[in-house]
């Protein structure tokens, strides 16, 4: 029988191998989605148990009664959540806190059955600190012991039996990497909700010290655990579930009985690290000196060189941007041709008529507009997802937090804004990691300024337009150097503009940089590959929704006009034209006169005088325009708007070459010169043309303040430097 | 030694024994990162410009943060 209601919570510390237990328990049965009522992203997946016989599955002994009765069927499989990587319960940034307001709230939908708590086997005191905590708050736990390699490689054996009678709870050796372990890990957690064993002695006793209070909080919340009754004394002010005059109640305790939390935190963590070292200590033998694998102290006195570690992350960064625009430039290139082939076959297979147009000019060029981003978004989270998982990302934060700090930012920041790269909307959500809240206002407020991958399309079309392919210096690029020179600008301009924003925003908290460095680990392949699939699905389906959409009725407006006038367009462009003109001409004449006078035509001609000085005419305006909701619809506008009428010429099939072939009808010359190509490339720079970056803005700032502040001064500056471009180059 | 001396002031590669913390706030953190009074710290590396810097705690693992953050972490 199924029972997928049965739920199952993953905990543990940072760098503690959970996210690759989540992989391997999960594979490509997961979910990404919100809990409830608050931004936190949550990631669950479907978790199988290996079919057990009924009669074997549930207990024989007589029941012990719990506070929580035994699920009446042996489930078959169960919904694991992944909860933040956490050092305690008691959080210290907005991420965090959603840990507790599931753990304290049995009312709360993802309030699991059972908890597995992962533990770094080579820190194993630190890690059973927060094991404790959970398993004092009364939850089924159980112990899944990873990176006993690591362990084993620092000359310390663990014996997980010893661990277990010690603990009074199942403890499996695992190895999250390549999966050992596991299966035992999923019997453990399908008995442990068919056999629920009573309350074990805490842990640590809050009411050791604290009794009377702890009574009163238990009675009037009808509480049983004294350990849950201390969490409502020491965080009630973060639990979303307790409402004001419950959290005031609670405010009149810790008020009537002297509480004082800064002391009871010292003292609780003071006192379950005595009492587990012992425990330790019986468990973990030292068959050695113990000390960091030699090759990651090797590796840190390169990467953490004072002159060598800025050397090797400007290399990793430099062989990021080469990669992708010289890698993925050959799969774009395919699905580009893939695509105008599609769309030739399409026109010509299926009847002609205004179907036909809305099937190839609208939609299925706006499709292709989509998927030609899907290598470099694969590239770009893959090869980010391989710094964080090689353990150099923290590196980085290290030699990067100086520097940071004198914009006013944090070493924290350079996650969101090297994550900015691929795309603002997830760095945005990585800045939750921050916990002083007016570094990461900041980091917010200027990681949309870093070249995301919607803009790579729009620099790798203009840039081909107008630099030519060369190499330089022997190996580089000329085209990849000024690719790169717009994503070293759009650093700069964030850097810039979050000094500026710290001289007029005032600072509130001090700020802090407590920071574990992993050892260096050699990234999981598989677990690097779901990533890079789920952040390429994402964006299929999300961006590509809006996309899609915006194309569609960008084809209708630029195919109808107001009345009749497109057909009087038509008359009088033929009128005009002398009889010598050859048919494929006398087309594209007829074909441009008509979407001028169409809807977008208007659109285009009425923001014209306020772009006129930036050097671009009204077919630039109607993309600058939808390319407001996404900029990755400016290259999509792009292709419909000159595909439309455009048909008619054989060669011109890929959107380069047809702006290659794009006329400025004022000076006879080809439209897209250096001045206007470079004035655009400058726009895109800067410009914050995307609705779902504002939209995340708003909902990590709770108020439209932010986000307005961010989308004019973005949009200032992107309009400045792209008219100084103009105005120098022409 | 009449001197109080704090992780910050430690050599590179100079090993000392946790005493006491003179910040609370900070002294939470740095408890449940596993800083305890007691253990050994060392000053494994410095990063560029002289801050942070990375400690190793319990001879197990490494800890980066800023000078003003290690000088809370009174050492004997």
């Amino acid at each position: 029988m199924r029972s997928t209601s049965y739920k199952i919570a993953l905990i543990g510390n940072p760098n503690s191998g959970k996210s690759s237990l989540f992989n391997q328990l999960t594979g490509l049965r997961q979910k990404t989605g919100n809990f409830p009522g608050v931004t936190v992203d949550k990631k669950s997946g479907i978790m199988r148990f290996a079919s057990i016989p009924e009669a074997v599955a549930v207990p024989t002994e007589p029941e012990i009664t719990t506070d929580r009765p035994p699920s009446p069927v042996t489930p078959s499989e169960a919904i694991l959540i992944d909860l933040p990587g956490i050092y305690s319960i008691y959080p210290k940034s907005r991420d965090e806190q959603v840990v507790m307001d599931i753990l304290a709230n049995p009312r709360h939908p993802d309030y699991p059955d059972a908890v597995i708590v992962v533990a770094d086997a080579s820190n194993l005191q630190r890690n059973l600190l927060l094991f404790t905590e959970i398993a004092d708050l009364g939850l089924p736990t159980v112990l899944a012991l990873n990176m006993l390699d690591v362990a084993d490689s620092m000359n310390l054996r663990v014996n997980a039996v010893q661990l277990a009678m010690q603990l009074h709870v199942p403890v499996v050796k695992i190895n999250a990497r390549t999966g050992e372990g596991t299966e035992l890990l999923r019997d453990a957690v399908q008995r442990a909700s068919t056999i629920s064993l009573p309350q074990s002695a805490y842990f640590m006793d809050p009411s050791e010290e604290h009794e009377a209070l702890i009574e009163e909080t238990k009675k009037a919340f009808g509480l049983e655990n004294n350990y849950l009754a201390m969490q409502y004394v020491c965080q009630h002010e973060a639990f979303t579930f307790l409402d004001p005059s419950q959290r005031t109640q609670l405010d009149n305790l810790v008020a009537s009985h002297g509480f004082d939390k800064t002391d009871f935190l010292a003292y609780e963590t003071i006192t379950r690290y005595e009492r587990l070292r012992p425990l330790v200590q019986k468990a973990v033998t030292i068959v050695g000196e113990s000390d960091q694998p030699a090759w990651t102290r090797r590796l840190d006195k390169i990467l953490l060189h004072p002159f060598w570690g800025y050397v090797a992350f400007l290399g990793v960064l430099l062989v990021i941007f080469q990669a992708v625009f010289a890698w993925a430039q050959y799969p774009m290139d395919w699905l580009d041709l893939a695509t105008a082939q599609a769309i030739e076959w399409t026109k010509n297979t299926l009847p002609a008529g205004v179907l036909n147009d809305l099937l190839t000019d609208g939609l299925m060029a706006g499709i292709g507009g989509v998927i030609i981003f899907i290598p470099q978004i694969a590239f770009l989270f893959g090869l980010v997802g391989l710094l964080e998982e090689s353990g150099y990302m923290a590196r980085v934060m290290v030699i990067m937090d100086k520097l940071m700090r004198k914009f006013g930012l944090n070493g924290r920041s350079v996650v969101p804004l090297i994550s900015g790269v691929a795309c603002a909307v997830p760095a945005i959500m990585t800045t939750r990691s921050i916990n002083n809240a007016y570094e990461r206002l900041l980091t917010i407020l200027v990681t949309p300024l870093m070249s995301c991958s919607a803009r790579l399309p729009i620099y790798t079309i203009l840039i081909a337009l107008v630099v030519p392919d060369e190499t330089v210096l022997g190996v580089l690029n000329l085209q990849g150097l000024v690719l790169l020179g717009l994503y070293l600008l759009g650093l700069v301009g964030a850097l810039a503009s979050a000094w500026l924003f710290s001289l007029f925003i005032p600072r509130r908290e001090p700020s802090y940089f407590i920071l574990e460095m992993p050892t260096y680990k050699l990234p999981r392949w598989s677990h690097l590959g779901i990533m890079m699939f789920d952040s390429v699905k994402s964006f299929v389906l999300e961006a590509g929704k809006i996309i899609i959409a915006i194309s569609i009725v960008l084809w209708v407006l630029a195919s109808y006009g107001p009345g009749d006038s497109m057909e009087q367009a038509s008359e009088q462009a033929l009128s005009s034209l002398t009889e010598n003109v050859s048919p494929e001409a006398r087309e594209a004449t007829v074909a441009s006169a008509r979407l001028e006078s169409s809807y977008a035509g208007h659109f285009g001609r009425f923001i014209e005088p306020a772009i006129r000085p930036l050097g671009y005419d009204w077919k630039i305006g109607i993309a600058l325009i939808t390319s407001f909701a996404a900029r990755e619809v400016f290259v999509g506008t792009m292709s419909t708007i000159y595909s439309i009428g455009g048909d008619a010429s054989e060669d011109a099939v890929t959107i380069r070459q047809r702006l290659q072939k794009e006329r400025n009808p004022r000076t006879g010359g080809p439209m897209y010169t250096p001045a206007v190509s470079f004035s655009l490339l400058m726009f895109y720079v800067f410009a914050m043309m995307c609705m779902s970056t504002l939209a995340v803005v708003y909902r990590e700032t709770h108020g439209w303040k932010w986000p307005l502040v961010q989308l004019f001064y973005t949009m200032g500056l992107a309009y400045l430097s792209a008219w100084i471009t103009y105005q120098l180059l022409s | 030694m009449l001197a109080v001396r704090n992780v910050a002031d430690l050599k590179k590669g100079e090993s000392a024994v946790i005493k006491s913390f003179s910040d609370r706030a900070m002294s939470l953190k740095l408890l449940e990162m596993g800083c305890l009074p007691g253990c050994e710290v060392r000053l494994d590396a410095v990063a560029p410009f002289g801050d942070p810097i990375c400690v190793r705690v319990g001879g197990c693992y490494c800890l980066s943060l800023r000078r003003n953050e290690a000088a809370s972490i009174v050492v004997e």
